[in-house]
Order: structure tokens, then C-alpha cells, then sequence
């Protein structure tokens, strides 16, 4: 079992995002490392490209923020090694990003560092199964993981696709469009944990999922783990604008972490038992 | 199979194919857009490749009467006699809107209804596209909404005019510079949010595939009328093509049917900006020339040359064209380039702005100031070219005319007209 899918293994996994580098190096860290304190069991770092495609407004400001502080992937890396944080770390950016890495184009010499700083693996929103053949094989040779995002338009034949190149955990996207946070979960999120409740992956749901409550609907319609990216980005990007200390605004980030863990923490226990499965 | 028949179109191919132009293209989408691109490649092959339902033949017929096909080609005669050389005008200027974007808009808005499809999305960059988008959507009764950057919004008031006439909105991106490439994200934001009612009508030969096979088999009708012209006019094939190439769709709708005649040679005339160098420290390609100095990356859906920096960052684009302002290009285009069949060659700011005034005097014709590239290589390198020249005249000037008029007097343009007495008060 990887890190990933231990990391599901005991109760609902919570899996917050931040784009590295947000507003800058230091701060990003204290920021990364709050999460872990709110009871993070997996963390997304995001790593800024300059047309992030699927991202909405939220997100994309962060990466704004970062690229102008100067993020690059070789920082990116450094910032995985610097983390002082004992869950699995999932990286999250666009194909061209993982191709021009190192001297040889392709996604190898990528996954191969990615390694090395202690990474698990990788979320690519712009690379669909049909393309992941090259990033797969890499992360089958250094032993990482490729998550892949499921949306409410993928269909059966897709699912198959998908799966077969997917390893550590599902991406279920709740809604579609891009990322943000919402009031209110999709209702199509349960019609899309139902199909695929025969995949042999965990399933965490992400896109839109702000709060406790929130988080607590999806897991009991379900979900193994919440992914939450916008709501989180949007405490830094207050504190940000307001000029707050790091500190505080670490305190909001361990503060809504908390919420949102013990939000799928109550979703599990209220789960109605699921009937055994009984082979034919 | 005889020459005709290589030139005849697209109704004997039945298969999309891969969307691979050798290493280049393909499809790096999100996934949730990934069923509509199935849907859509499902829909080309049907009605586009496969005629169903009479498509073909209404996209022709509509083409004829709304647009205004065939456009001519007319021989330039002053600017026959100035190059000693015969030189050929493909008149896209001529069709209605004022650009060859019409054909590619009327062919995906006509499409989108036969998929049932029931709103239309679409980015611009100078507003031609978005202006033949409005137009066809107009004409064909489907609600439109064109996303355009602020920065593109203030560049081209004449087009963003146009669009609202005709019944569009349209949006400002305010993101990033606010030009062609914020607009395509934003735009691809709304379809991955809208996908099972809405159609993106992509402006030229990029992104995901179908679009890039597509869009140029919808922009074909250029060579496929300039050949049987220049025939018809020359009594033979030319000796060079030339296009200006921002995203690449007049290219390759002026290229396609020449590209098995190995002795035309094709050129693909791109905005050189201010300069061919990247500034690494502002992360600015004064430029838009991603033929001539990019490298292979991903973006917007298919891979392709692309203007970035070492760290693959896409990087800011410059043209006094905001047609060309772009830091991609078509798959199809950058795959000709490396097999030795397209030459690109660039074009910088001044000598398209003498060039625009060049072809406005001396033809009567007042040329988009994308098509001014062209004419700045024409008038730069007519000697190497051959006896036979087609220059694709891809848009006309109107939606340029106040940049223009800023631009001469900022730069002294030798052969322009004294605006200064009339600078801002078009």
C-alpha cells in the first residue's frame, strides 16, 4: 500500500491544498505546517504555473502571488525538503511544468527530484488519462503516485481509463467548473461517489467543500477523505491583503483545518453501515 | 489520384485521426472537458468530414450567401511593378465581418446547433474572431458570450462595439495583461463550468484536439479557392505563400492545399515586436514569434511551440497587432516548420507599420495590422521569392486605425501620412 493510500486507511482522510510560495517562502511554510497541526492527513502543495486552466479566481490569485515572490519548481522542491511535517505530500501543477524540468524533456527527471525531496506524488489537472502514460511510467519507476481528478462528466468507459492509470487516491471533482469555494455541496457529488463505489481506490471529494459541515455531508454520502483548497487559500489571501502576522494567520488556517477534519471525522460516524458485500 | 482530386476537400476523409501532428498536439485538458472533446471529434467526424445531414453543404451555402464567398484573388499591380515580381492578393479582407475568422465561426456555431448545443462561449483577442463569432451567432440565433482582455478591450473599441450590435456580451478579462492568453484561460473556465450546453468556438488552429484539424479545415476554403485562382489567373501554382501567423488559422487555411505542391514554398510571417530576444528579467518576449524563437511545451490543450522560460512559465507576448499578441501556435503549424515544409520568418513592429501605410497607398487596400507582417517580409525579401507570389490579405485595417494612428506619430513612421493634426480624434 503507498503512503497515499495508507493515509486513507484509518477513517476520513483530510486533505487540505495551498499553492507553495503564497504569499512568499517563509510564511508558506509556518503555513503548510499549521495544516498538519489541524489534523491534515495528506497535504496538496501547489506548485504555480502562469495558466492555471482549472483553477478559479481564488486559486488563481495565489498563484499570482507566488510566481511574483518567485517560486520556481527548483524552490518548489527545496520548500518539500525545508517542510517540517510528518504526513505524505501530493504535488499539484500543470503538465508543462513537469515536462521542462532537467535537461531531458519529459516527465522524468521531475518525478526522479520529486523523489528525492520525499514527495508521494502528483495531481496534474491538465493531464488526462490519455496523455499520462510517459508521467505514469515515471512514477511507476520511482515508486510516486498519479492521482487523477473524476469529474461528474466522466462516463463508465472514461472511468476505465482513468482508473487504469490512477494509483493513491481518486480526485472526485464535486461540481463542475473550476476550483472555488461554494455554499453548498453539489448534489451530484453522491451520484458520482455511487459510481464509484466498485473502484478499488480510495475517494476523496474536492472543488467547493468550505466548511465543517460541508466536509461532514460528503463523507457520509460516501467520500473517504475532503480535499479543500479555495477556502483555505482565502485565509491566506486575507491575511495577506491586511498585512497580518504570520502567525495569526497560521492560528485561522489550524483554527478551519480543525473544523474541516472534525466536520469528516462526525460525517464517518454518522455513515449508515454499508451492507456487506457478499461474492456471487 | 490527380491534382485536382489531392485539392478537392475534405469529403473523402472520414477519421479525426489522433490529433497528433507528429510530437505535437493531442489533448492536455481537464477532465471534465474531456466528454464534450469526445463529443465534439464524434460531431467533426459526422457532419464535418462525413457530411451528415447535408452539413457540408449548408456550411458552403451559408458561406456563399452570408459571407461572401469566393473571395477574388487580384493581382497587385503597383506592387507588381515596385518587386518585379508577380504578386497575388488572397482577398479574406473582402468577406463579411472584414476577416477570414467568418469561416471558422460560421462552420462552429453552424456545428454547435447540429450538436443540440445551446449557448456559445469564445475568446478574442483583437475582436475579429469575437466579431465573427458575434456574427455568426447572431445569424444563426444562438446567445454568445466573447471574453476578451481589458488590455485588448481598450485596443480594439471598434470590434467590442461590433460584438455588442450583434447581440453579444462580452466580458473583460482582467487577469495577467489582459490579451489573448488570459482571455483563452478564462474562456476555458467557463466551458469546463457550462460543458454540457455550451460550445467554445476556438479562434484559430490551437488547443485541444479536434480544434486544431477542425478550425483549419473550416479556414481550407482560403487555398482551396486561392489555387484553382492563381490557375485560373497565372496559368500555374505560385511560387511562395505567405501568411501571417499569430495562433496560425489564415496560415494554415492559406497553406493547406499548397502543402503537397512541394515547389510552393510556404512562409509564415510572425510578429518580431521590438525585438527577438526575451527580457529574463521581466519575463517579457517582446515578441510574438513562437515559430521562430519558442520551444516545445503544453498549453491550452495540446503541445506545441510555445513562448517560455527556462522554468516552462509561459511568457508575456508583445505585437503592435493584438492579432498576433500571443505566446502559442498551432500544433499542425510548428509540426510543418520542424519537417522543413513551413518556413517562419518574423517581421518586427516598424516595418509592419510601413507596410500598412505601403499597401494603403500605393492598392487601396487598408490591411489588418496583422496582415501587415506579410507585407513587411514582401517588401524585405521580394527578390528570393520567386516570379508568382500569394500574399493572404487575412483581415482589413478598420479595427486598427486608432492604434495605428498613435503608433505613426510615436514612431515617425517614414512613409505615413502627417497624423499628428488629427492624433486620438477618430
Amino acid at each position: 500500500m503507498s503512503d497515499l493510500s495508507t493515509a486513507f486507511a484509518d477513517g476520513p482522510a483530510f486533505v487540505p491544498y495551498l499553492a507553495v510560495g503564497d504569499p512568499d517562502y517563509e510564511s508558506s511554510l509556518a503555513y503548510v505546517e499549521a495544516l498538519e497541526r489541524g489534523g491534515a492527513d495528506v497535504v496538496e502543495l501547489g506548485l504555480p504555473f502562469s495558466e492555471p486552466i482549472a483553477e478559479g479566481p481564488t486559486i488563481q490569485e495565489a498563484v499570482v502571488r507566488s510566481l511574483e515572490a518567485g517560486t520556481t519548481p527548483d524552490l518548489f522542491f527545496e520548500f518539500v525538503g525545508d517542510l517540517e511535517v510528518d504526513v505524505p505530500l501530493v504535488c499539484m501543477t500543470y503538465y508543462n511544468l513537469v515536462y521542462q524540468y532537467g535537461e531531458e524533456r519529459g516527465p522524468r527527471p521531475f518525478v526522479e527530484k520529486a523523489a528525492e525531496v520525499g514527495l508521494s506524488g502528483f495531481v496534474v489537472p491538465d493531464l488526462p488519462a490519455e496523455e499520462a502514460g510517459p508521467l505514469r511510467a515515471a512514477c511507476d519507476e520511482f515508486g510516486l503516485d498519479l492521482v487523477s481528478i473524476v469529474a461528474p462528466t466522466t462516463d463508465e468507459e472514461r472511468l476505465g481509463k482513468l482508473v487504469s492509470v490512477s494509483s493513491g487516491y481518486l480526485y472526485v471533482q464535486a461540481r463542475l467548473g473550476v476550483t472555488g469555494a461554494q455554499s453548498s455541496v453539489s448534489d451530484r457529488t453522491a451520484a458520482s461517489l455511487d459510481r464509484l463505489s466498485d473502484v478499488d481506490l480510495p475517494k476523496a471529494v474536492g472543488f467547493g467543500i468550505s466548511s465543517g459541515e460541508q466536509a461532514a455531508t460528503v463523507v457520509e454520502a460516501g467520500a473517504d477523505g475532503v480535499i479543500v483548497g479555495s477556502a483555505l487559500v482565502d485565509v491566506v489571501g486575507e491575511g495577506y491583503r491586511n498585512d497580518d502576522p504570520v502567525a495569526d494567520v497560521a492560528d485561522r488556517l489550524e483554527s478551519l483545518a480543525r473544523e474541516l477534519n472534525a466536520g469528516a471525522e462526525r460525517g464517518y460516524s454518522q455513515r449508515a453501515p454499508r451492507p456487506e458485500r457478499t461474492s456471487e | 489520384m490527380s491534382e485536382g482530386d489531392a485539392a478537392k476537400g475534405v469529403e473523402d476523409r472520414t477519421d479525426a485521426g489522433d490529433g497528433k501532428f507528429g510530437e505535437y498536439g493531442g489533448r492536455y485538458v481537464p477532465e471534465a472537458l474531456m466528454p464534450a472533446i469526445e463529443e465534439l471529434t464524434d460531431a467533426y467526424e459526422r457532419y464535418v468530414l462525413g457530411n451528415e445531414d447535408g452539413f457540408v453543404d449548408e456550411f458552403r451555402r451559408r458561406l456563399a450567401e452570408f459571407g461572401g464567398r469566393p473571395t477574388p484573388l487580384q493581382r497587385a499591380d503597383r506592387l507588381s511593378e515596385r518587386y518585379g515580381t508577380e504578386v497575388y492578393l488572397k482577398r479574406e479582407d473582402l468577406v463579411h465581418g472584414g476577416a477570414h475568422k467568418l469561416n471558422n465561426a460560421l462552420g462552429q456555431v453552424l456545428l454547435a446547433k447540429y450538436m443540440g448545443k445551446e449557448r456559445i462561449v469564445a475568446e478574442t483577442g483583437a475582436g475579429q474572431h469575437g466579431t465573427a463569432t458575434a456574427m455568426a451567432a447572431a445569424h444563426l440565433g444562438m446567445p454568445c458570450e466573447v471574453y476578451m482582455g481589458e488590455r485588448d478591450i481598450n485596443r480594439q473599441r471598434p470590434n467590442v462595439f461590433r460584438m455588442r450590435i450583434n447581440g453579444a456580451a462580452v466580458t473583460p478579462v482582467t487577469t495577467g495583461r489582459g490579451t489573448l492568453k488570459e482571455a483563452i484561460s478564462e474562456t476555458m473556465r467557463d466551458w469546463a463550468s457550462n460543458v454540457e450546453d455550451t460550445h467554445y468556438v476556438i479562434g484559430s488552429v490551437v488547443g485541444p484536439h479536434p480544434f486544431p484539424r477542425m478550425v483549419r479545415d473550416f479556414q481550407a476554403v482560403i487555398s482551396e479557392e486561392a489555387r484553382e485562382q492563381i490557375r485560373e489567373g497565372a496559368g500555374r501554382l505560385p511560387d511562395a505563400v505567405l501568411a501571417c501567423a499569430g495562433g496560425g488559422s489564415n496560415t494554415m487555411g492559406a497553406f493547406h492545399r499548397f502543402v503537397p505542391d512541394e515547389d510552393v514554398d510556404l512562409y509564415a510571417v510572425e510578429a518580431g515586436g521590438s525585438s527577438l530576444e526575451v527580457d529574463e528579467r521581466t519575463g517579457v518576449a517582446p515578441n510574438s514569434a513562437s515559430l521562430t524563437t519558442g520551444s516545445e511545451g503544453v498549453l491550452h490543450g495540446s503541445r506545441t511551440k510555445l513562448l517560455q522560460d527556462g522554468h516552462g512559465q509561459i511568457v508575456e507576448s508583445h505585437s503592435i497587432s493584438s492579432g498576433l499578441d500571443y505566446a502559442g501556435v498551432g500544433p499542425e503549424l510548428a509540426h510543418l516548420v520542424d519537417e522543413g515544409r513551413v518556413t517562419p520568418v518574423a517581421v518586427d513592429d516598424d516595418a509592419a507599420l510601413a507596410a500598412f501605410h505601403r499597401l494603403s497607398q500605393e492598392e487601396g487596400i487598408i490591411p489588418a495590422l496583422e496582415t501587415a507582417h506579410a507585407f513587411g517580409y514582401l517588401h524585405e525579401h521580394h527578390a528570393g521569392l520567386g516570379g508568382v507570389v500569394v500574399v493572404n490579405v487575412s483581415g482589413r485595417g478598420d479595427k486598427d486605425l486608432e492604434s495605428v494612428v498613435e503608433e505613426t506619430d510615436a514612431r515617425g513612421t517614414p512613409n505615413a501620412p502627417d497624423m499628428s493634426a488629427f492624433g486620438g480624434g477618430l
